[in-house]
């Protein structure tokens, strides 16, 4: 047995991570593309069920099942799958980019000296070979890569980047042990507990409507203006993550991919750039403004209305037309 | 302890970016330079440790002359000394090349404890970290809040997504990779800043890393950089420009008649 592209899926205590099934969704489509088998590889512990969930638009799941990989650990993973690497010899090894998969996944492209381009928004055939599409400074540019060699081109695609729903559920697959041999393999590192951060005294989750603050308001003092946007428009006032580590919000209300996730009606969006983990967190909103003095900045992309200007005089401004409209 | 801090020098978050007529890069020479945010929070880091426990911090950077500017920052606010791999002669962008250059000179100080940022602000690789524990044959984790010294080797707290996150522990010597926002940064002093003055800036040469020129040149890699290029627009913003007065006016009608959020 032999596999052409594998997704590396991820779980935790059993339960499948979401964005998992995104990067099938990728590899299905390069598996149409290149012509090319897809297998899935799951490890961890009491994961046959799992295994057997994952067995749609897929020719088979790979399982590797053991203590040793029953807390994902760098070492534990990369080791694992660097032996299935050595037997099955795929061409590709695709992950969706989480924050598990950005601990390992570099790692384990060096160990099998091997190279990874790392949180793709995409790919696009060019001929017989697909060019991979990063972002670079921030989501402002956007970067094109190839490889050369044919052996393992390790993929990671951006969590959002291929949407899960459109899983191709067509063919079911069949599960097959990967045949570890755990007994070689020594993890460094402990899992002590997984735990959760401050306790969230607001949920933006539930806000109709959402001012949203960013780096862009420079100083803790100019907070007053976005307080008072915040109350004519009868919204909370959110931020993105360098606000909250300046603590000039309280942490609970940081939007993004280590913050909370948001779909009010409005999402005004001041001064804040667009990185993908503050989008993540907010993309889904009813309408979203942003006001921004760099007309490339990326949140303009998902944006319904763009205000392309200084903030500290369009702030003002909009304080004052809305308070004479509504 | 003996702490590695890797440190990249990127261009200011504001700056406006200009693409290069051969679309691979972009203009440099317009450019502010500042530290890279992460790397800013892997000092504050190591300082504070050093402080706690004593040792020496060392900083590593690796980029043209004007790397130096941002070494002497480090150097003010409390670093010991600085190694700088010159690559006037051979930039890459291949974050596994880098990394070799990196793990060669970090090899020859043998340290308790290696810090990198998460992710550089430029490039966005998020990958030299955990290449080099792997080249450097270290334990690592990433994405870390916190440190602090346990029975033999180190305790961290490291982030998960959604506000959660996870404890682990490591012997030393290890390799962390530093998140944006775990402490507070500290300003140089002015004594710092005139300290500065004297600390040792080493320069290395590919020589005396012991590397081949043909071993960090791009052109051997099997990922290809081809071309950069300005994303297409996916969702058309109805974009207001000009006059603030006359543009709020109009986005408060819209909000309120057209999108109606209020
Ligand atoms: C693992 C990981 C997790 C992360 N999690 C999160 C998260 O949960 N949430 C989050 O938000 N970020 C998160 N980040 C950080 C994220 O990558 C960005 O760094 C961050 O979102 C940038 O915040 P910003 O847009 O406020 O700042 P910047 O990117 O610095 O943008 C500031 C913007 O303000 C504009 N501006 C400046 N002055 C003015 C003015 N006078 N008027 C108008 N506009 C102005 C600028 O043009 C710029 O676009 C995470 C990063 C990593 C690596
Ligand atoms: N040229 C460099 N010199 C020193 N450290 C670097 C360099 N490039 C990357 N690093 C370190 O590696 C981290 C991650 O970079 P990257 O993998 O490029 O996103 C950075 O935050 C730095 O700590």
């Amino acid at each position: 047995m032999s596999v052409d592209i594998l997704v590396v899926a991820e779980q935790r205590d059993g339960v499948l991570n979401r964005a998992t099934l995104e990067a099938v969704v990728a590899g299905q489509g390069l598996s149409k593309d290149l012509g090319l088998d897809l297998s899935v590889l799951v490890l961890g512990k009491n994961i046959g069920d799992l295994a057997n969930d994952l067995c749609v638009g897929v020719k088979e799941v790979l399982i590797a099942e053991h203590e040793k990989v029953g807390d994902y650990t760098a070492d534990g993973y990369c080791a694992a799958i660097k032996q299935i690497v050595a037997k099955e010899a795929p061409k590709y090894i695709l992950f969706s980019h989480t924050y598990m998969v950005r601990d390992y996944s570099s790692k384990l492209a060096a160990a099998l000296n091997r190279q990874l381009v790392s949180d793709c928004v995409g790919y696009k055939m060019d001929g017989e070979s697909p060019v991979f599409v990063r972002q670079i400074f921030q989501g402002k540019i956007d970067a094109d890569f190839t490889f050369s060699g044919d052996g393992a081109n390790l993929v990671s695609f951006q969590v959002g980047a291929f949407n899960a729903d459109n899983l191709d559920s067509g063919t079911s697959g069949e599960v097959r042990d990967a045949g570890v041999a755990f007994d070689e393999i020594e993890v460094r590192t402990k899992v002590l507990d997984i735990f959760e951060g401050v306790k969230q005294e607001v949920d933006l989750s539930k806000a109709e409507r959402i001012v949203s603050v960013g780096r862009g308001i420079k100083k803790p003092e100019n907070m007053d203006l976005m307080n008072e946007l915040a109350a004519v428009l009868d919204a909370e006032l959110a931020a993105s993550r360098p606000v909250c580590d300046d603590g000039w919000l309280p942490l609970d209300r940081q939007v993004g991919s280590s913050g909370q996730t948001v779909t009010p009606s409005l999402y005004l969006a001041v001064g804040i750039s667009g990185a993908i983990q503050h989008i993540v967190g907010m993309k889904n909103s009813g309408t979203i403004v942003a006001i921004n003095k760099d007309p490339h900045a990326p949140i303009f992309d998902i944006a319904d209305y763009g205000v392309v200007g200084d903030l500290f005089e369009v702030v003002p401004a909009l304080i004052a037309a809305v308070k004479e409209i509504r | 302890m003996k702490i590695i801090v890797c440190m990249k020098q990127v261009p200011v978050q504001d700056s406006l970016l200009k693409i290069t007529d051969d679309n691979t890069w972009v203009h440099e020479d317009e450019l502010n330079w500042e530290i890279n945010e992460s790397d800013n929070y892997a000092m504050e880091a190591a300082l504070r440790l050093k402080e706690e426990h004593g040792g020496e911090v060392v900083l590593l950077s690796m980029g043209p002359d004007r790397v130096k500017e941002s070494i002497k920052q480090g150097l003010a606010k409390g670093v010991e000394r600085a190694l700088h791999i010159n690559n006037e002669d051979f930039t890459t962008r291949d974050p596994f090349i880098n990394a070799k250059l990196l793990a060669a000179a970090i090899k020859q100080e043998s340290p308790d404890l290696v810090l990198t940022g998460l992710q550089a602000d430029d490039t966005g690789f998020g990958q030299t970290g955990p290449i080099l524990a792997e080249y450097l044959g270290l334990p690592h984790t990433s994405i870390v809040m916190e440190i602090e010294k346990s029975n033999g080797g180190i305790k961290v707290k490291r982030e998960l997504e959604g506000g959660w996150f996870q404890s682990v522990e490591l012997p030393l010597p290890a390799l962390l990779s530093i998140q944006s926002g775990s402490n507070q940064l500290r300003y140089a002093t002015i004594k710092g800043i005139m300290m500065a003055k004297k600390k040792e800036i080493k320069s290395l040469t590919l020589a005396d890393l012991g590397l081949a020129e043909d071993e960090v040149d791009d052109s051997n890699s099997s990922l290809n950089f081809n071309r950069i290029f300005i994303p297409e627009k996916t969702k058309k913003a109805e974009i207001f420009e000009g006059d603030p007065k006359e543009i709020a006016a109009k986005l408060a009608d819209k909000l309120k008649n057209e999108a109606k959020v209020f």
